[in-house]
């Protein structure tokens, strides 16, 4: 369970571009549900990514994991429960490195990095399984160096690579807005079905309206720092992609857009 | 023939300090400048301590924990301090250049020709005679690419080059980037040192401005090799580190040999490294017109 309690956020405080962000914001997800989070650009979504993350610090509240505050940990402490895929594909890999050192980077975290060999042998067969349940053949091809995969191969890895050892929370941060409509397709079955399977709590930012509404079971419009829709089960089954339109259009009316 | 062996044996020298500035500047894409003043840091060291009448075997590893000492200043004031890179280095480097004159006690020269030093004392000195130095050289320096290739097959070596790749990527898997940059930093500069402890054995005197051009002549080695050699798969980057090395100071050489003055020595190291720049300049944007 995640807890964001009371808390504000401002950009630039005390100058000309002083943008109060977050005021006395407040957002609970329980154990193993499936967040979709939307809204235009600059409604704090990403900022509340980045905020429980530990990337951007918080002015005041309190975000807890299981009870227990995050408050004071660095951001790399904090992804010892954390897993998280980023826009860009690149960023959850190593370029440089082969799929199989990949995996068995992904396959240490939590534990020591020390001199005993990089990748072990006998979680091979293990790596194997993973990738073949991505269908992209990439199980045959563990030698190769992951930044000659596309797009899609590399954010596919990524995923499977920040969920490979027991995470509290999955975050994923747009992860298919970078990739072509097919491609995001497959990463967004396969987001679903690692979900489901190991029963992650996740948080998903999307600008994909389907996507939000298909997968996941609550959904969270923001809008200027504000949740402006939460709804969930039957409810967010009803909802279809015209009606949120028409939400997002009286937005930008009162905005004057 | 005294040509070739003197080009193999600095040669194999500079691949020591090359396998130092490989980790910097090539892994973990860190443009490091203390290695002008650790390469002097870790002669000094060597310098006194055979002056002393130790036995020299023992100068090598207190030269290469002496460097790791430089690498370790230059990773805190980078990571703790949030000094910029460049910057970083440049401060340890000035500070060392007062260190090693402490280390010598105010000597800018020090000689250790009557002194025995570890070709002197080899195994194999009689048996081998004029090839007796490039044989030491050539184990020591076989020695320090068999422990980093290893080291960089290990969980610890994964994640040195997982920062230098992508540090997102370290940060994700919950371990703290700054540290991993300090331990490549540490390992770079104690090669470096090591390769100027064995330098100082080598032409058998202390100088305290031995190092200026260090990191040139470093960057060049791994340019050649990584340029050249590097894209051959059955070619580990080590190994083209060396071939590398060898193949700068045989060019330094040939460019000695037709004629110009030793006082030129640091005007072809600078204008050798520029034209390999930009040879592998060409070379790159070649590769992207295919």
């Amino acid at each position: 369970m995640i807890k964001l309690a009371h808390i504000d956020k401002t950009y630039n405080p005390n100058t000309v571009n002083e943008t109060k962000l977050f005021t006395d914001f407040n957002l609970e997800v329980k154990d193993n549900e499936f967040v979709s989070i939307i809204g235009s650009n600059g409604s704090g979504k990403t900022t509340l990514l980045n905020m429980i993350c530990g990337s951007i610090p918080i002015d005041n509240g309190e975000i807890l994991i299981n009870g227990e505050s995050i408050n004071k940990l660095s951001e790399f402490r904090r992804y010892k429960r954390i897993g998280r895929v980023y826009q860009n594909p690149a960023m959850g890999t190593c370029a440089n490195m082969t799929i199989l050192e990949n995996m068995s980077l992904a396959d240490n975290k939590g534990k020591i990095f020390d001199l005993k060999w990089g990748t072990n042998k006998k979680r091979i067969k293990f790596y194997k399984e993973q990738l073949a349940q991505l269908n992209l053949g990439l199980e045959d091809k563990l030698g190769v160096k992951v930044g000659l995969l596309s797009g899609g191969q590399r954010q596919a890895m990524a995923l499977l690579m920040s969920t490979m050892t027991p995470i509290d929370i999955l975050i994923l941060d747009e992860h298919t807005a970078a990739l072509d409509p097919k491609t995001a397709e497959i990463i967004m079955a396969l987001t679903d079905k690692i979900v489901r399977e190991k029963n992650l709590t996740t948080i998903m930012v999307t600008h994909n309206l389907m996507y939000a509404l298909e997968y996941g079971s609550r959904l969270i419009m923001m809008h200027e720092g504000n949740a402006i829709m939460d709804i969930e089960g039957d409810e967010k089954r009803s909802v279809v992609v015209d009606d949120i339109l028409d939400i997002f259009n009286r937005i930008s009316i009162e905005r004057g857009n | 023939m005294a040509l070739v062996l003197s080009v193999l044996e600095q040669g194999f020298i500079y691949t020591i300090l090359a396998l130092g500035v490989y980790i910097t500047y090539k892994i973990l894409d860190f443009p490091d400048l203390t290695v002008d003043s650790s390469f002097p840091l870790g002669a000094a060291v060597c310098a006194v301590m055979i002056k002393a009448g130790i036995n020299p075997y023992i100068t090598l590893p207190v030269s290469f924990a002496a460097g790791g000492i430089a690498g370790l200043a230059t990773g805190l004031i980078h990571v703790k301090f949030k000094v910029r890179d460049l910057l970083s280095g440049i401060i340890t480097m000035t500070i060392l250049y007062s260190i090693n004159l402490h280390i010598t006690g105010s000597q800018a020269n020090m000689p250790i020709f009557s002194d025995d030093n570890i070709f002197t004392l080899s195994p194999f000195a009689d048996k081998l005679g004029k090839y007796n130095k490039v044989a030491v050289i050539f184990i020591i320096m076989l020695i320090c690419k068999i422990l980093m290739d290893l080291y960089l097959k290990t969980k610890s070596g994964y994640l040195l080059r997982a920062v230098g790749d992508n540090d997102t990527v370290v940060t994700v898997l919950a371990k703290d980037k700054g540290i991993v940059k300090i331990i490549g930093l540490v390992i770079a500069n104690a090669l470096v040192a090591l390769a100027g402890c064995v330098m100082c054995q080598d032409q058998r005197f202390f100088e305290i401005s031995m190092g200026t051009g260090t990191i040139v002549i470093g960057l060049a080695s791994v340019i050649i090799g990584t340029n050249v050699f590097g894209k051959l798969s059955f070619i580990k980057t080590t190994t083209s580190v060396i071939i590398g090395s060898v193949i700068y100071k045989a060019c330094v050489a040939i460019a000695i040999w037709m004629g110009l003055a030793a006082i030129d020595m640091k005007l072809i190291t600078g204008a050798l490294f520029l034209v390999i720049l930009v040879l592998s300049n060409f070379r790159k944007a070649g590769v992207d017109n295919d």
